[in-house]
């Protein structure tokens, strides 16, 4: 007879292998099972893979295909203003008062534009590589709702002191108001450094922030500039929710446009900068020229560009629709794994061979997360490579994701559909009724998705993607949310209210203590 | 080897086990009788550590249950034979349990023949008569090669030669020096292939002793004697220390002597007699009329429980 007390470590290893090999034979010969989980990895390839989703990409002969602009970081972006400039070598610094920022908006008609400033309207001073979109940049700007910035290379942001400006209310400024309180900004250059500054009388200096712009050329494109982003604004009429918005223009009013610390010259040009040719803000951007008074009205953004129904595309996530799918099928088969034995009494047999409850059940999660992770990474690479070519042969433009954001989406929905399961599993173990956890698991996991995706505001969306266990749907995000651009950050469009692996943590953080609870009970309980 | 002591157990207001007190020794096949809602099936699970005694302990080998590394290897057991996956072969039934116990598919095969499960080893268990789960029941006990079995109602739903199979099969098992206890409702199913008896009711442990025992007590030394002489014969009898009664027509039933002295007693007097029977008690009259008196029971058998 072996040694029954003779407890060790190794030991221990050896149960729990043992238990494990068990658990692993258990699975594998319930065909039911098997069939399952192969068809819950279908199931979001399906999803990913179905022609659902239609764009205008490429669609429409050539010259309709979406190639935005690429920023020094590789990243796309949108590059489109009113520049009024002349190139500038070497170091110097320009100088401008803003007196005024003026806007319309589209939607009230064609007729009848709104007045308004929309918060991320800029006017401001710019020292750019050149004319050419997406090249290196810095700038110091006012914004309609944003106060001073200084802002460079389409993804850095950097705020001026705040209450240097009044902040206006967020979101779209009704009535456009003029500003009374006249700003200075100042831009300067020494090497590859951009440093922007601003001040309330030309005479007293604050510094907002320096950029380092490695790719400036020794003559750069300097001078004022005006742009406006689109609007967006979120519409709930009732259960349905949406978006709407359009077009915005601004207009930027200033004065004492002087060059100094080396630069010099008067030469300055007008220029409209990446007109996109689509919007109804088109032909509208102007300049106007009275002695000393600039006044340049432009519509853009100088920004990294966005997926979403605010943006243009979508993001890889778009790929990975499925996935709650491929959830209830993880969440079935987690309870089930344990709840069948319950419904015959196999339970006892299972004691009987490895009287060690806790030991159970780790081995039950193991091997049921270990299999809907390993078939939830074949089917979210497959959907992931496969359904951005879809995607785009269907004309919807698809932002590459950097290859390690690809990875921590695939990896990630695996691991998802992998806790997902063991989160099944641990309310199998507690509620013992097949019918009753499998509700309870669907109800907790993959409904709060469901809810958020479709009719809940986004209000209340964001709340359970960040309490529920769906909140670990936040791995999927592929596009970053950037807050100097105005966009709907929805979970529809693949935006979660939490970083990735913190929305992780947040269903790992119900798996276990789902696991915990069942381990305690089941030592408690009479089997 | 189990060793049961005290155990106690309540479910609510229901005492289900009040000092359940016994052994399983090996070499023996220990039947474990008594009503049903006495208190066997409780006693087997808390033997094999799925439910846990308010009070009291259960060792096997002199261990825990749950203490015990690879239990199959330590104790087989058969409790509901329908307690398996039905989608699941036989023999994939097997061979989990053999992979939670360290072995291989050698074993599975090996107790798929001796429990004559080969030819139906790939057929889903689900599909199976309640018979042949037992059969399956069996097969997985003696998966571990244990030297203690428990077998709870292993004759339940078995047919005739199956209930046949299995007697022989528990013999078997005591015959090769294992410790088995049986357990069943009824007492005739235990009368040919049990050494020792434990009697229980209502929680705890009414007799504990060996067959030969048992009948002894009940049967009581009754004897029937018929003679021409029935007169002399009672006086010689009641002379020799029995306490005789005369049912008419020269019969005599005679208490107190076994029918060795009543015949050596007349023998020895020239006391003609025709014929002397000794009134044989079954194993079910000792359990009827141990378990009709359950209640206040306080036997004098031999190693009975406190």
């Amino acid at each position: 007879m072996t040694g029954a007390t003779n407890v060790t470590g190794l030991a221990d290893v050896t149960a729990f292998a043992n238990t494990l090999r068990a658990e692993w034979t258990k699975f594998r010969t319930v065909r039911g099972w098997v069939l399952a989980t192969v068809a819950g990895a279908v199931l979001i390839v399906v999803f990913g893979l179905q022609p659902g989703m239609q764009g205008s990409c490429g669609k429409n002969g050539p010259g309709s295909e979406c190639r935005p602009p690429v920023g020094p970081g590789g990243e796309e972006v949108t590059d489109s203003f009113t520049f009024f400039h002349q190139a500038l070598t070497g170091d110097g610094s320009v100088t401008a008062r803003v007196t005024g920022l003026t806007g319309q908006l589209s939607g009230g008609g064609p007729d009848r534009p709104r007045q308004g400033v929309v918060p991320w309207a800029k006017a401001g001073l710019l020292v750019k590589a050149g004319t050419g979109q997406g090249s290196t940049y810095a700038a110091v700007m006012l914004t309609g709702g944003h106060g001073a910035r200084l802002q460079y290379d389409y993804t850095h942001d950097l705020a001026g002191a705040p209450g240097a400006v009044p902040r206006l209310v967020p979101g779209v400024v009704p009535g456009g108001g003029t500003r009374n309180e006249p700003r200075w900004l100042r831009l300067s250059r020494s090497g590859d450094t951009v440093t922007g500054a601003e001040s309330a009388d030309g005479v007293r200096w604050t510094t907002i922030g320096t950029a380092r712009l490695a790719g400036l050329p020794a003559t750069a494109q300097v001078g004022l500039f005006v742009t406006s982003p689109q609007y967006t604004e979120e519409v709930h009429d009732g259960l349905a929710s949406g978006a709407m918005g359009g077009p915005s223009l601004a207009t930027g009013t200033f004065d004492h446009l002087t060059t100094g610390d080396g630069w010099t010259g008067t030469a300055w040009q007008p220029d409209v900068i990446g007109v996109r040719g689509d919007g109804p803000a088109t032909g509208a951007e102007s300049l106007e020229r009275t002695g000393d008074v600039v006044r340049l009205t432009g519509s853009g953004d100088i920004a990294p560009e966005v997926a979403g129904a605010g943006g243009l595309g979508v993001s890889i996530s778009q790929t990975l629709v499925g996935t709650f799918a491929g959830l209830i099928v993880a969440a079935v088969v987690g309870c089930v794994f344990v709840t069948a034995e319950y419904r015959r009494g196999l339970v006892r047999t299972t004691f009987l061979a490895s009287p060690g409850r806790a030991r159970v059940l780790a081995a039950k999660a193991a091997v049921v997360g270990g299999t809907m992770f390993v078939t939830g990474l074949v089917a979210a690479a497959v959907v992931v490579v496969l359904g951005q070519r879809v995607l785009r042969s269907n004309g919807v433009y698809v932002h590459p994701a950097p290859t390690s954001t690809e990875i921590r989406v695939i990896v990630g929905t695996a691991a998802v559909l992998a806790l997902g399961a063991v989160l099944a599993l641990g309310l199998g173990a507690l509620l013992r009724r097949g019918v009753t956890a499998v509700t309870a698991a669907v109800v907790l996991i993959v409904l709060p998705y469901l809810l958020a995706m479709t009719v809940l505001p986004a209000d209340a969306a964001r709340w359970l993607l960040r309490v529920s266990p769906a909140a670990a749907f936040a791995v999927q995000q592929a596009a970053p949310e950037y807050p100097q651009v105005e966009s709907l950050y929805t979970p529809v469009d693949g935006y979660f209210p939490l970083a990735p692996w913190a929305g992780f943590a947040v269903l790992a953080g119900w798996a276990a203590v789902a696991l915990t609870a069942a381990a305690v009970v089941l030592r408690r309980r009479d089997a | 080897m189990i060793t049961v002591n005290g155990l106690r157990k309540r479910f609510g207001p229901t005492t289900a086990l009040d000092g359940m007190t016994f052994t399983v020794r090996p070499g023996q096949v220990t039947g474990f009788v008594g009503p049903n809602g006495a208190g066997k099936s409780t006693t087997m699970r808390i033997v094999l550590g799925l439910d846990a005694a308010d009070a009291g302990e259960a060792l096997v080998d002199g261990h825990p249950y749950r203490a015990l590394r690879n239990p199959l290897r330590h104790v087989g057991a058969l409790l509901d034979a329908s307690a398996l996956g039905p989608g699941r072969s036989a023999r994939n039934h097997l061979l989990w349990l053999a992979h939670s116990q360290g072995l291989g598919t050698h074993r599975v095969d090996e107790v798929l023949h001796e429990a004559g499960l080969t030819a139906v080893a790939a057929r889903r268990a689900g599909g199976f008569s309640l018979g042949m789960r037992q059969r399956l029941g069996v097969a997985a006990a003696l998966l571990g090669d244990p030297p203690t079995l428990l077998l709870d109602e292993p004759f339940n739903g078995m047919d005739p030669e199956g209930i046949i199979w299995m007697r022989g099969f528990t013999r078997a098992l005591a015959a090769e020096g294992r410790a088995v206890l049986v357990s069943s409702h009824l007492m005739s199913q235990l009368e040919d292939i049990a050494d020792r008896v434990v009697v229980v009711g209502r929680g705890k442990v009414i007799a504990d002793a060996s067959v030969s025992e048992l009948l002894a007590t009940v049967s009581d030394g009754r004897v029937t004697v018929r003679s021409a002489a029935a007169d002399t014969a009672a006086a010689v009898l009641a002379d020799g220390g029995g306490s005789v009664a005369a049912t008419g027509d020269g019969a005599l039933v005679v208490a107190g002597l076994s029918a060795e002295t009543v015949a050596g007693l007349l023998s020895r007097h020239a006391v003609p007699f025709s014929e002397l029977a000794a009134h044989r008690a079954t194993l079910e009259d000792a359990y009827l009329e141990l378990t009709q008196e359950a209640v206040d029971y306080r036997a004098t058998i031999p190693g009975e429980a406190r």
